[in-house]
């Protein structure tokens, strides 16, 4: 490879800016900056070796391991031809036009501009509305327009207003209090620069108090569907109430939208919820939903003495023992568990569902959830720093 | 820098040599990720599953290099005073004593006297800054652990290797030390600080790179033994349990089965020593007896052996 090949403007170094592009069209973030800096690397490594010139793009590329994916498909799919390197045509349509031996990941291929497909795939299938628990996935497209626009009034101004007082724990932090238990030395020893030296006044603080992390399980299976529109309003706003809020939901498989849930405008947020998530209205998989957050997430969102809130009617279409070791594990990992049900609206609810009466032996809170009062009502409930586990007994 | 040769390897391979010769066995995606962050003088972040070695690699270039190590250990909480700087609060008060006692010093000439280095408690980042003749390696243990404040003040060190203390002022290290952060991902690491860092994510090996690890860690292991030991992780981290074991579980499984003079695995052992690999009991259940006995039938078929 020529020097000339590695010069800002080469044809390397073009090359490589128009994989960042495709990187960043299939979602990954690659910073203008951070182009610099491979081109950089390149310089360092060189480009004769295929797996040194991978890894580098990688190693400055990447920031996270679930771009990994995106990244080698996009990678395969770029620089597909080893003599590509040497003697590439700048712009990509000239690759991207290239006959196709596998198929490859829908985001990169539509990155690469590779299929118009893709679109056709958006298309609903025709609806079917409600039956509890079918049996067979429902992957349709929720559509929010359906909402009335009295409801969605509604739901905005008395949702958007809520605020969820989860009581504050102390952390490890201190800050400076008239009263504290603790002395702050170095403010101590300033202070006594000021004044008179006889007399050091004492500087105090105290722990600093902070929200716990907040995690959300919300189920949106068939029998949850009247309620899982008005849900998605109070996820979005307590995810936009506070830092350190992850919202997952879940029918028969489950899906994080913390993501899509922080954008500011509650119609944008739904939307592209709804164009995330595939299970709408399916059947209810408790149990194996637990386990596979238990699995994949509860690490990575359960640190720091999180809070879990679980929105579910509690009906599994499975039930039996998973149900029972993965509740068992959710309890463990959290500070505090606390469940949402909306079939609690009813006075004379019993828990006569073995579901039901699995999961209530693991939560600390039994909570009903079926209109805006009793989500508004929730906060009396939080608030209060301490609660005797509920007991089904009692 | 070829005026100063050990400063860093020279190239990838170079890379691959040096952690080698320490007992380390790197992949090359390892190593080229390594490579550029010595050569490009960033920080690296190494992230993957609990005991795949991410904690070693500090380590093991302090050795290599013949550098310090200074670690960080995270937790949250972790606040200046513990990580970068404190002042000496006893001295102080003594000093304060001694002036009034003398009663001859100024206040001005006073406050300047005790807030200088003199009274200065150096914490792990701050020591990594100090002018040396080889810059140290800084290894930034379990980042995750520590919260959202202390990364942000991270940022200032890790991007320019300096730290503000507003009584003296700033310091800046001359040459910029090795910095290694390692995360479990218990949570996500801020964006702003992945964004100084060059980024690796460490797997779990293959069956060729562990059986090699395992030579050379556990090299009182047979050769036969090493391979079942090897292939049986490599079957559990394919199943679908809570916690999967990593590298340091497998080495610590081959030393037991030494200390139990144990030349293949047999159901029996395989039972009563599960505790050195999986550390869950949910996942300890699931692979006592049947599945351990199921995964250890496989491996005699696939292994050419050597009974």
């Amino acid at each position: 490879m020529s020097p000339a090949a590695m010069s800002p403007g080469g044809y390397l170094s073009e090359n490589v800016v128009h994989f960042a592009r495709a990187l960043r069209r299939a979602g990954v973030p690659v910073g203008p900056d951070r182009v610099i800096d491979a081109l950089r690397a390149l310089a360092l490594t060189g480009v004769a070796r295929r797996d040194d010139f991978y890894w580098t793009l990688a190693t400055l590329f990447l920031n996270r391991r679930e771009q990994f994916e995106v990244f080698d498909q996009a990678f395969g799919l770029f620089w597909r031809r080893r003599e590509l390197l040497d003697q590439i045509r700048p712009g990509l349509q000239d690759i991207a036009a290239a006959d196709d031996e596998t198929l490859p990941g829908q985001r990169v291929a539509e990155a690469l501009g590779l299929t118009r497909e893709a679109a056709l795939l958006k298309e609903a299938t025709p609806d079917e509305t409600g039956s509890a628990a079918s049996h067979h996935e429902q992957l349709r497209q929720k559509d929010f327009d359906t909402m009335s626009s009295a409801e969605l009034a509604e739901a905005k101004k008395m949702i958007a207003s809520l605020r969820l007082p989860i009581a504050q724990i102390p952390t490890r932090r201190l800050r400076p209090s008239a009263h504290g238990r603790l002395i702050d030395m170095r403010a101590t020893l300033r202070a006594s620069m000021r004044g008179n030296l006889d007399v050091i006044p004492l500087a105090r603080r105290s722990l600093r108090k902070r929200h716990p992390p907040l995690v959300v399980l919300c189920d949106i299976s068939g029998s949850m569907s009247r309620y899982s529109r008005m849900f998605l309003h109070f996820m979005h706003a307590i995810t936009n109430d506070r830092d350190r809020v992850h919202t997952f939901v879940f029918a028969t498989r489950l899906s994080n939208i913390t993501r899509y849930l922080r954008h500011r405008d509650v119609d944008m947020a739904l939307g592209d919820v709804a164009q995330a998530v595939s299970d709408w209205s399916g059947g209810t998989r408790i149990g194996a939903t637990i386990s596979e957050f238990n699995l994949r997430w509860s690490r990575r969102v359960l640190g720091q003495n999180a809070v879990v809130m679980l929105i579910t009617d509690g009906l599994d279409r499975e039930g039996g023992a998973q149900l029972n070791d993965s509740m068992e594990r959710l309890r463990k990992s959290c500070r505090r568990l606390i469940w949402l049900n909306p079939l609690l609206r009813f006075d004379g609810f019993e828990p006569l569902a073995t579901g039901v009466r699995i999961m209530l032996e693991h939560v600390d809170d039994f909570l009903p959830a079926h209109n805006i009062d009793s989500l508004a009502g929730l906060a009396n409930v939080l608030a209060k720093p301490h609660q005797a586990p509920f007991r089904s007994a009692a | 820098m070829p005026d100063k040769p050990r400063l860093h390897p020279d190239s990838v391979d170079d890379t691959l040599k040096l952690l080698s010769a320490a007992d380390y066995v790197a992949g090359r995606p390892l190593s080229t990720a390594l490579f550029l962050a010595l050569r490009m003088g960033r920080p690296l972040l190494l992230e993957g599953e609990a005991g795949v070695g991410k904690t070693e690699i500090a380590k093991v270039l302090a050795q290599t290099l013949d550098r310090r190590l200074i670690r960080l250990q995270c937790y949250e909480g972790l606040d200046i005073a513990s990580a970068v700087y404190e002042w000496n609060y006893s001295r102080q008060m003594i000093e304060i004593r001694l002036a009034e006692a003398a009663g001859n010093e100024s206040r001005q000439a006073l406050e300047n006297d005790i807030f200088s280095q003199r009274f200065l408690i150096r914490r792990p980042l701050l020591q990594a800054l100090e002018p040396s003749d080889a810059p140290p390696v800084l290894l930034i243990d379990e980042l995750d652990r520590s919260d959202e404040p202390f990364e942000a003040y991270l940022l200032e060190v890790l991007a320019d290797f300096q730290v503000t203390i507003p009584e003296i002022g700033t310091i800046r290290a001359e040459r910029p030390p090795i910095v290694i952060i390692t995360s479990n991902r218990t949570r996500e690491i801020h964006d702003a600080v992945k964004r100084r860092c060059l980024y690796h994510w460490i797997d779990y090996p293959g069956s060729a790179e562990e059986l090699e690890i395992v030579r050379r860690k556990a090299p009182r292991a047979q050769q036969a033994l090493a391979q079942q030991v090897v292939a049986f992780v490599q079957k559990l981290r394919a199943m679908d349990l809570f916690k999967l074991p990593g590298i340091a579980e497998t080495i610590d499984w081959a030393n037991a089965m030494v200390e139990l003079n144990c030349q293949s695995l047999d159901p029996e052992t395989v039972n009563d020593t599960l505790g050195a690999l999986l550390k869950y009991q949910d996942d300890v259940a699931r692979v006592r007896g049947d599945e351990a006995s199921r995964i250890l039938a496989e491996i005699r078929k696939e292994l050419p052996l050597n009974h």
